[in-house]
């Protein structure tokens, strides 16, 4: 009997299973097919690189759902692939960037630069001509009727109309066409003054406009002749040289950039991968790396100094108030933690609104106390100061809290026998709090230290890496840190943006970081833990 | 504590230090009250200020009124509090999210044993300490690019910034939760096993309920982060009506804010109160999670 119920639960169990495996292999096919299609997509606009992290996601996906081996990566396939395309990806295109011309001028592929300059045109001073004569409506449009060196004749109308005809025939009584004159040209068109060799010539529209058919315009070289216009650059794909057909000067291609051998450029570019350019300029141009020296200094004087401050008050206060009978520390630990329950960014901006050195509520109170009125924007070291001063402010409570735990876990007999040797309460806290704690909050001491590294909020908030270097070709600021100055870098450079060169930056930093958050890691034993509880 | 040792030790002969020492304690603790909460006096007095300029503030101000706050709903160039309830809805969502999909991979991680699991930890965890503001070149490129074929998860779109904040979800909290389950010992889930249940069930009744706490704690964690985010928010939304509080303040400052304090000091109250309560209702909860690892983003 019990047997019975239990193989008959079993089969339940399969066809169960069997069922939810149908409907997983459906589920994913479906999930493949939009994908695939998402892909294909992607594809056709050529953004080949995401249309590879996309296949790569189907795959995944396609295994960790089909496989019967891969039934882990079920649990991780999603939350993998948002990491893949959010996190991975966008790291793997920056290190790329770091390499490439992307930029103001070298925006866009070469393909498309191609296309830009194909669109140019120019009215050479030669080639076929036509006799004309123009006509100008009350609102300023125009017409124009030319004759070619066969006798044949056309009315023309403006490139830029929004028409479906551009050319009309010449035929007396239609489209308000009047009788014509000894060349063949209306003498009036209804609607249009027929504009004598005067008052065409004083027009001061005429000789910009384009006339006729968008692919083969004509435009009026001078006041007897109109000519069609033609393309002004002619690319040889064999060569890659494009030539000028207006002036004859050929532009050579180097580099994403087509440059002439007087060393002129034309607009514009195209991203190209430039090798180690952008690093080696930033190494050798003394107005690029005169700033970065000095942005990378107080970047590390700034975290260490944060730190420093931040650990030193946090933890004077959970020694002094650490007291198991002190009263009021309940009360006094939330009134000591309300700066770090204002989300930083408002913090920022109502200490950047406190400081402002002419109408801040400080300056204002330190003028009428001590007749002072530091002006913590513009100068430099004050700038600097009052940073440290916000963040000191932003970041204590966190220390506070962390270091009272800490404190606590410290076994008290070590400060007894250290009584017992006559050690007195200042030896105590440099022989045994200070080492003991360095132990366990060490691993959050590096990571406070990164996360102040590139603490981009506070500096950029507060007055955006201000006040300015006043050498610097690029914006940089005596306060900004590398990674505010690599943000300005790409979207507010005075030279326009520079993805590139951003990147570059941003790859050095990457290594610079991945040394640091290794060294925490190996502190936190971290890896040691993942294969403990193996 | 060290104190304390002291008093069982000589409790008689020290209490006149102790008091002399306690009376200095309690006036360096008022130094210590007025640093910190002296900005958020002064930014409330601001904001109940009838002369909203920073420049003639007053921190006890005359005629003490609401005109700001009135202010800050009527205004149509500063649409406030669509800001805060974009902000609350892409906090809330991402969080969520963020839970499923760190929860569900932390699973894997604790219960399963298979190649290249420690590589795979070890990468999300040094991924992540890189700041992803440093490859928001990259970001805004692949989210316009996704756009360009699915407008619906492009720029501009709350969904398409949910995708970028979840691109982070995998890493410390990845961490924090495997630690965790990793003190659930694995019998309860070999017995379950054994009884017939499979790993979906293992995890939705066994281990789920238990792991409350840490939820709680990434929970409030990653909505706090979400919440007070404002780079990637302003790259990636333009529209004015899109925007998040934490953008909308910030730009707001970026103008002539010295003669709009009064408003702008009435909308930071107002978009700190979430986080504040928050903070305060939990606070022992998000302690222990912060001592784990977490620095506040």
């Amino acid at each position: 009997m019990k047997n019975q119920t239990r193989s008959l639960g079993i089969v339940a169990k399969q066809t169960v299973s069997n069922l939810s495996t149908i409907l997983t292999t459906i589920i994913i096919i479906v999930a493949d097919l939009l994908l695939g299609y998402f892909a294909f997509r992607l594809a056709r606009l050529g953004y080949i690189p995401l249309m590879i992290v996309i296949i790569l996601i189907m795959l995944l996906i396609s295994y960790a759902f089909l496989a019967p081996k891969a039934r882990h990566l079920r649990w991780m396939a999603v939350g993998l692939s948002a990491w893949l395309l959010f996190s991975i990806f966008p790291i793997l295109f920056t290190i790329y960037n770091g390499f490439t011309n992307y930029g103001d001028g070298h925006l866009i592929s070469k393909a498309q630069a191609l296309d830009q300059l194909e669109k140019q045109t120019y009215l050479p001073e030669t080639g076929a001509s036509y006799e004309w004569v123009a006509y100008r409506s009350a609102d300023n449009d125009y017409l124009l009727w030319i004759k070619d060196q066969q006798g044949e004749s056309q009315i023309v109308r403006r490139v830029d109309a929004e028409v479906e005809e551009y050319t009309w025939e010449v035929v007396p009584g239609e489209r308000g066409i009047g009788a014509l004159d000894a060349e063949g040209a209306p003498e009036t068109i209804e609607g249009y003054e027929r504009l004598n060799k005067i008052k065409a010539s004083t027009d001061e529209n005429l000789t910009q406009i384009r006339f006729g058919n968008p692919d083969n315009p004509v435009q009026i070289r001078s006041s007897s002749e109109a000519g069609e216009v033609v393309p002004r650059y002619d690319y040889d794909p064999e060569t890659g040289v494009v030539t000028d057909l207006q002036t004859g000067t050929a532009y050579y291609e180097q580099e994403g950039t087509w440059v002439s051998r007087d060393g002129s450029v034309l607009i514009p570019g195209f991203n190209a991968v430039v090798g180690f350019d952008n690093f080696v300029e930033f190494a050798t141009s003394p107005g690029l790396r005169g700033p970065l020296v000095t942005i990378a200094v107080w970047n590390f004087i700034f975290a260490t100094m944060s730190l420093l401050l931040t650990f030193a008050v946090g933890l004077l206060i959970s020694i002094i108030y650490g007291d198991p009978n002190f009263k009021g520390k309940k009360l006094l630990r939330s009134l000591l933690l309300i700066p770090y329950t204002i989300p930083s960014l408002i913090t920022i901006l109502i200490w950047r609104g406190m400081l402002n050195p002419q109408l801040g509520i400080i300056n204002r109170m330190l003028e009428s106390a001590l007749g002072i009125s530091p002006d913590w924007f513009n100068v430099p070291g004050l700038a600097r100061m009052a940073i440290l001063i916000v963040n000191m402010w932003l970041g204590y409570p966190y220390w506070m809290l962390v270091t009272s735990g800490a404190l606590q876990s410290i076994p008290s007999d070590l400060y007894e026998a250290a009584e017992v040797d006559g050690a007195n309460g200042w030896q105590r806290f440099w022989r045994i709090t200070l080492p003991l704690l360095l132990v366990s909050v060490g691993p959050l001491m590096i990571a406070s230290f990164i996360f102040n590294f590139n603490n981009f909020n506070l500096i950029y908030v507060f007055i955006n890496g201000g006040p300015p270097i006043p050498t610097a070709t690029t914006t940089a600021g005596y306060t900004d840190i590398i990674i505010s100055y690599v943000y300005n870098l790409a979207f507010a450079s005075g030279r326009g943006v520079q993805y590139g060169y951003a990147s570059a930056i941003s790859v050095v930093l990457f290594i610079l970081i991945a040394v640091m958050s290794l060294a925490q890691f190996r502190f936190t034993n971290m890896w040691e833990e993942v294969s403990e509880n193996v | 504590m060290s104190k304390s040792r002291v008093e069982t030790k000589k409790p008689m002969s020290l209490t006149k230090k102790r008091r002399i020492g306690l009376v200095l304690r309690w006036i360096l603790a008022a130094f210590l009250i007025i640093f910190s909460i002296f900005p958020i006096i002064w930014i409330f007095s601001a904001s109940i200020d009838p002369v909203n300029n920073l420049a003639t503030q007053k921190l006890i101000p005359d005629n003490a009124g609401i005109g700001n706050f009135t202010e800050l709903v009527s205004n149509p160039i500063f649409p406030f509090f669509t800001w805060m309830w974009n902000s609350i809805k892409i906090s809330t969502i991402t969080t969520l999210l963020t839970l499923t999909l760190t929860t569900m991979a932390a699973f894997a991680f604790s219960r399963f044993r298979f190649a290249g699991r420690q590589t795979l930890l070890k990468a999300i965890l040094l991924i992540q300490s890189f700041p992803n503001l440093l490859a928001i070149v990259a970001l805004f490129t692949i989210s316009k690019q996704i756009g360009d074929v699915f407008a619906a998860v492009g720029l501009n779109t709350h969904a398409g910034l949910i995708l970028v904040y979840l691109g982070g979800a995998m890493g410390m909290n990845i961490w924090l939760m495997k630690g965790y389950m990793d003190t659930i010992p694995r019998d309860i889930d070999e017995s379950a096993h054994v009884d017939g249940a499979n790993d979906w069930q293992v995890f939705t009744r066994l281990i789920l309920p238990l792991l409350r706490p840490i939820l709680t704690v990434i929970g409030i964690l990653s909505f706090i982060g979400t919440y007070g985010e404002f780079i990637i928010a302003r790259t990636l939304l333009t529209k004015r009506e899109l925007q998040t509080v934490m953008v909308g303040l910030q730009i707001f400052t970026s103008g002539q804010y010295t003669q709009n304090w009064g408003v702008f000091a009435a909308g930071a109250l107002i978009a700190s109160l979430p986080i504040m309560i928050i903070y305060l209702v939990v606070q022992d909860l998000i302690v222990g999670g912060l001592t784990q690892g977490a620095v506040k983003g």
